[in-house]
């Protein structure tokens, strides 16, 4: 059986047994979601191994099947350097998110069982090729993360889920929408039926003429669908001013989704603009980038870093820092230059590691203060070393310092924007200084100057903990030396995605 | 001349007809608690009825002078119907004795209803259209007031007859000025008689098409011929209420699609507008006044208007892919919304019949399988992908963008948006609130369990595998000509 498909259910599977499993065995449950995320790591690795690193058109390790024959909707899946990136991050995320979840009390065998449906689902929407199928992973992987956000969060956790909920089901209209809207017009060459095919999409010569260059409301028919795919995706992301779900969300849900929801949910907004805006609509690409991803995206930088300054809850603070830090994907994604949107898609997988640390840490003082008041420590360095070595790593690596792996990405990112928008290249590259404003002022408040006597005797963070932030900070630390390791999965694909679209400019 | 009979034509209705007699004797036999296996003799019927339907798949027929047919079409809703009334008998099983009404006549009523829906279905003349609708209705007129003890009951009942019967006349007036303009009931040749037809003829034709739209907006609750809806669905016996949701729901859309979508085919470039007009405002009342319910059969009373604007979406669109995706969608409204029902019922016991949405804190948490029923229900409703609901309004709306009505579509999904929130406030309920109520229905009810499994195993199946139900519907559309 295809390995994408493998990895996609089963977790499936897995919530399916655990669902099943007799009362009162809490440990099987967890053990259970153990074993099936750590096959689907296990897969991931043999990807990383094996995939064609050369390959720069098409997709590996693709499957095609009828899935719904009247409406030429197929199980169509299979993976490219941008998405290979991205099914990596994801089994690694998941897996170890079991592990931050052993905590987990209330209803263990549901919350298991929707973490694995949310596994699958993220995977879904990262392998699927099929629009239909992408839409449909898209809004299951949403549901788990409602009820994750609302049964298991803190004492807002209702208003939380349900604004999530809406913003990204608000999104989620507009895209089905503009899906439909692709569907009538594009045309598969060899039956000449309508299609769902997102690889026949990409290829403007299936378009009908009303698509490639038609009327509609008064404007031309590419830049409202690409507007109407964009808002989706930026809601996810989230781009200003879409984004005051993800405040609500984070600081609600409990520490594991949390890490899901920055590490891998954010990214599916700026992969989804790479699958589906791009190579669908280049020229309209060409034409908006400017406005609707660099010029959003440093004010997502700006604003981000600020917001982030200004908090007092810890977990709050990463929150913005994340809305702050996709702002460089965006920047970098609209240079169209090689270096720029390899630079975006690092930045995306290195988000990924460097947040999932920032949340775990978070949980881990949460999880012993029972609060995460920036003001309300002081000094834990002298009782927690350990931990404090780790907070050290993943501050250092948030706020971009050179040797860590976000460094790499965003100054990749600023390098490949300077050569198109210098000006605002410029302010981003200022708001780097912000970022360190805020990292280095929370480290301080809370895990330097004099101990706090109240937290004198707090715990020091423990092997399972230790285990969760060890992967990640070594990813922080090996790719901030030898970025090459991902840089080279994506390359291929996303140079030429980058020549599809450059050509309009 | 009396017309020969054509016994294959009437099969299925005299199945059913037959089967509603024999439960009618045999009601006669039975005593206190052994009248819940009555039910089965009509479950039974049913099954048979839709087994017999299943295999006339093949004929495509007509007799009685050509005023009753039997095509795909009208099968297809022979099993969505006998689908909604075995569904209904399996959980009224268990329920009528719960709320005290354990009566013989009340499974045979269901299954008269049942056999005036298949005359509707199959109805290609006004009158014999009119005579299966009169049959449904009045069997549910009884049963929504079937209940005598509640007040509520009898309040339903009442208002239920009065303005069903208003509806009535017009749908009456209706065919008279299209018999005026015709000279004839006969659907067939109404068809034939369009093309070529003078002004006066027209005018004739375009006041009964408005009047059949008053008519049929009445008997789907559209807006603004819904007011009756809510006290209805709330006043009625919860079963009752799943029935007319599914099945009288389905039974007038069935004649509406068939009038509408192939008799005045001809005339669809000015009945279109008035549909999507009507398909606007349905959708957003209906979903804008759910928001505000707290009794949960009065939310899902404005849900179901706001299906019925979902499926004026498909109307519109005027194509064989719309009529099809009305078909499609009817058959997962009536497993989803049946569904939801079973829930409202399983929470409710004697003299206690939780049905404020406050009951519903926190069930969830206590009774997992039962929540994940309801989840299953109302984000289907809500029309989440990978379920019956979703599938259903895809099919819609997509046919509704590819004819040119990309406008009512990102209203018909706007309005989806609107109705997660209390289909979600539902669930926000059941696993979010921290303390509720005990809520703790009966124990030990296999029917309402057996009703749960069924409706939910099918939204789920029919979500993920749509092709096989929606190519079937297809056929049935088509076999219109």
């Amino acid at each position: 059986m295809n390995i994408l498909t493998l990895m996609t259910f089963i977790p499936v599977v897995g919530a399916i047994v655990i669902l099943c499993l007799p009362r009162d065995k809490d440990n099987w449950a967890r053990w259970g979601a153990v074993v099936t995320t750590a096959i689907p790591l296990m897969m991931a690795v043999s990807l990383f191994i094996n995939f064609d690193r050369t390959q720069d058109e098409g997709f590996q390790y693709e499957v095609i099947a009828n899935w719904i024959p009247s409406f030429n909707i197929q199980y169509h899946v299979g993976v490219d350097g941008i998405s290979i990136t991205m099914v990596l991050l994801t089994a690694l995320l998941s897996f170890l998110c079991i592990f931050a979840s052993w905590g987990i009390t209330k209803a263990v065998k549901a919350y298991f069982a929707l973490f694995l449906l949310l596994d699958a689902g993220m995977m879904g929407v990262f392998v699927s090729l099929d629009f239909f199928l992408f839409f449909v992973f898209w809004e299951v992987m949403l549901l788990p993360m409602y009820f994750l956000i609302g049964i298991w969060g803190g004492p807002r956790k209702e208003y939380a889920a349900i604004k999530f909920f809406l913003y990204t089901l608000l999104g989620s209209a507009l895209m089905l929408i503009s899906i439909l809207a692709l569907y009538f017009n594009t045309t598969d060459p060899l039956t000449m039926t309508n299609t769902f095919d997102m690889v026949m999409m990409m290829d403007q010569a299936n378009h009908s003429e009303w698509l490639r260059g038609g009327q509609i409301f008064g404007q031309s028919v590419p830049l409202v669908i690409w507007t109407a795919l964009f808002i989706g995706f930026a809601i996810k992301i989230p781009a200003f001013p879409f984004h005051t779900w993800l405040p609500d969300a984070h600081v609600e849900a409990p520490t594991a989704v949390s890490v899901i929801l920055a590490g891998v949910l954010l990214k599916m907004g700026t992969y989804g603009i790479l699958r589906i805006n791009f190579p669908m609509f280049p020229e309209a690409t060409a034409q908006l980038a400017f406005y609707f991803l660099a010029a959003v995206g440093v004010v997502n930088i700006v604003y981000g870093a600020l917001c982030a300054m200004a908090q007092t809850d810890l977990k709050k603070l990463v929150a913005y820092s994340s809305v702050s830090h996709m702002g460089y994907v965006m920047l970098g994604m609209a240079s169209f230059t090689e270096q720029g949107i390899n630079g975006a898609v690092l930045q995306m997988f290195n988000h990924g590691t460097v947040t999932a640390m920032l949340f775990l840490l978070v949980g881990v003082i949460y999880d012993r203060a029972h609060h995460r008041n920036i003001d309300g420590f002081g000094g834990l360095a002298g009782v927690m070393p350990v931990y404090t070595g780790f907070v050290a790593i993943a501050f250092f690596a948030a706020l971009g310092l050179p040797g860590l792996s976000a460094f790499i990405s965003e100054a990749l990112v600023l390098l490949g924007s300077w050569q198109q928008n210098p000006m605002l290249t410029m302010i981003a590259a200022l708001a780097v200084i912000l970022s360190a404003g805020y990292m280095l002022w929370a480290l301080q408040r809370i895990w330097l100057g004099p101990l706090n006597e109240k937290y004198a005797d707090i715990e020091e963070i423990n092997r399972r903990e230790i285990f969760t932030l060890v992967p990640l900070a070594a990813l922080v630390i090996y790719l901030g030396i030898y970025p090459t390791a991902v840089l080279d999965l994506m390359g291929a694909s996303l140079n030429s995605l980058n020549g599809v679209v450059s050509k309009f400019l | 001349m009396i017309p020969e009979i054509s016994w294959t034509i009437l099969l299925p209705t005299l199945l059913v007809t037959g089967t509603g007699f024999a439960v009618l004797l045999a009601d006669l036999a039975t005593t206190g608690p052994e009248k819940d296996g009555l039910g089965w003799i009509g479950i039974v019927g049913l099954v048979v009825t839709a087994i017999a339907s299943a295999a006339l798949w093949n004929t495509q027929a007509s007799g009685f002078d050509g005023t009753i047919v039997l095509d795909r079409y009208a099968l297809f809703f022979n099993v969505v119907f006998c689908l909604a009334a075995a569904l209904t008998l399996l959980m009224s099983m268990d329920y009528l004795g719960t709320i005290g009404l354990r009566s013989g006549e009340y499974y045979a009523i269901v299954l008269f209803a049942t056999a005036g829906m298949f005359l509707m279905a199959a109805a290609n003349d006004l009158i014999v259209l009119f005579l299966g609708l009169e049959t449904m209705s009045i069997a549910a007129y009884v049963l929504a007031g079937i209940w005598r003890p509640d007040l509520r009951s009898s309040e339903a009942a009442m208002k239920y007859f009065l303005l069903g019967a208003f509806a009535t006349g017009f749908l009456l007036f209706g065919i008279a000025m299209l018999y005026g303009a015709f000279g004839t009931t006969t659907l067939t040749t109404i068809t034939a008689e369009i093309g070529p037809s003078a002004d006066l003829q027209r005018t004739l034709a375009f006041g009964g098409v408005a009047l059949l739209i008053a008519g049929f907006g009445f008997k789907i609750a559209a807006v603004p011929f819904h007011a009756w809806a809510p006290d209805v669905y709330e006043g009625s016996p919860t079963s009752v209420t799943a029935f007319m949701a599914a099945g009288v729901k389905a039974a007038a859309f069935a004649a509406f699609v068939r009038i509408f979508m192939h008799t005045f085919a001809e005339l669809a470039v000015d009945w279109r507008p008035v549909l999507a007009l009507l398909a606007v405002v349905t959708m957003t009342v209906g979903n804008l006044a759910a928001l505000k319910q707290t009794n949960i059969k009065r939310m899902l009373a404005y849900s179901s208007i706001a299906h019925a604007g979902y499926l004026l979406v498909g109307m519109v669109a005027a194509d064989s892919l719309g009529g099809a995706a009305v078909l499609y969608y009817l058959l997962a409204y009536g497993l989803m919304n049946t569904g939801a029902f079973a829930v409202v019922i399983a929470l409710g016991k004697r003299g206690e019949p939780n049905e404020s949405l406050d009951d519903y804190d926190s069930v969830g948490l206590r009774h997992p399988a039962l929540g994940l029923c309801m989840t299953v229900f109302m984000l289907s409703l809500a029309g989440i992908p990978a379920l019956a609901g979703f599938t259903g309004k895809f099919y819609l709306f997509s046919a509704a963008v590819g004819q040119g009505y990309a406008w009512l579509a990102i209203i018909g999904v706007l309005n989806s948006v609107v109705s997660m929130y209390y289909y979600g406030g539902v669930l926000m309920r059941m696993f979010m609130a921290e303390d509720g109520k005990d809520v703790q229905g009966t124990t030990h009810r296999p029917y309402l369990t057996a009703t749960l499994i069924v409706t939910t195993v099918g939204t789920v199946a029919l979500g993920i595998f749509p092709s096989w139900a929606f190519e079937l519907a297809l056929g049935a559309f088509q076999s219109l000509g």
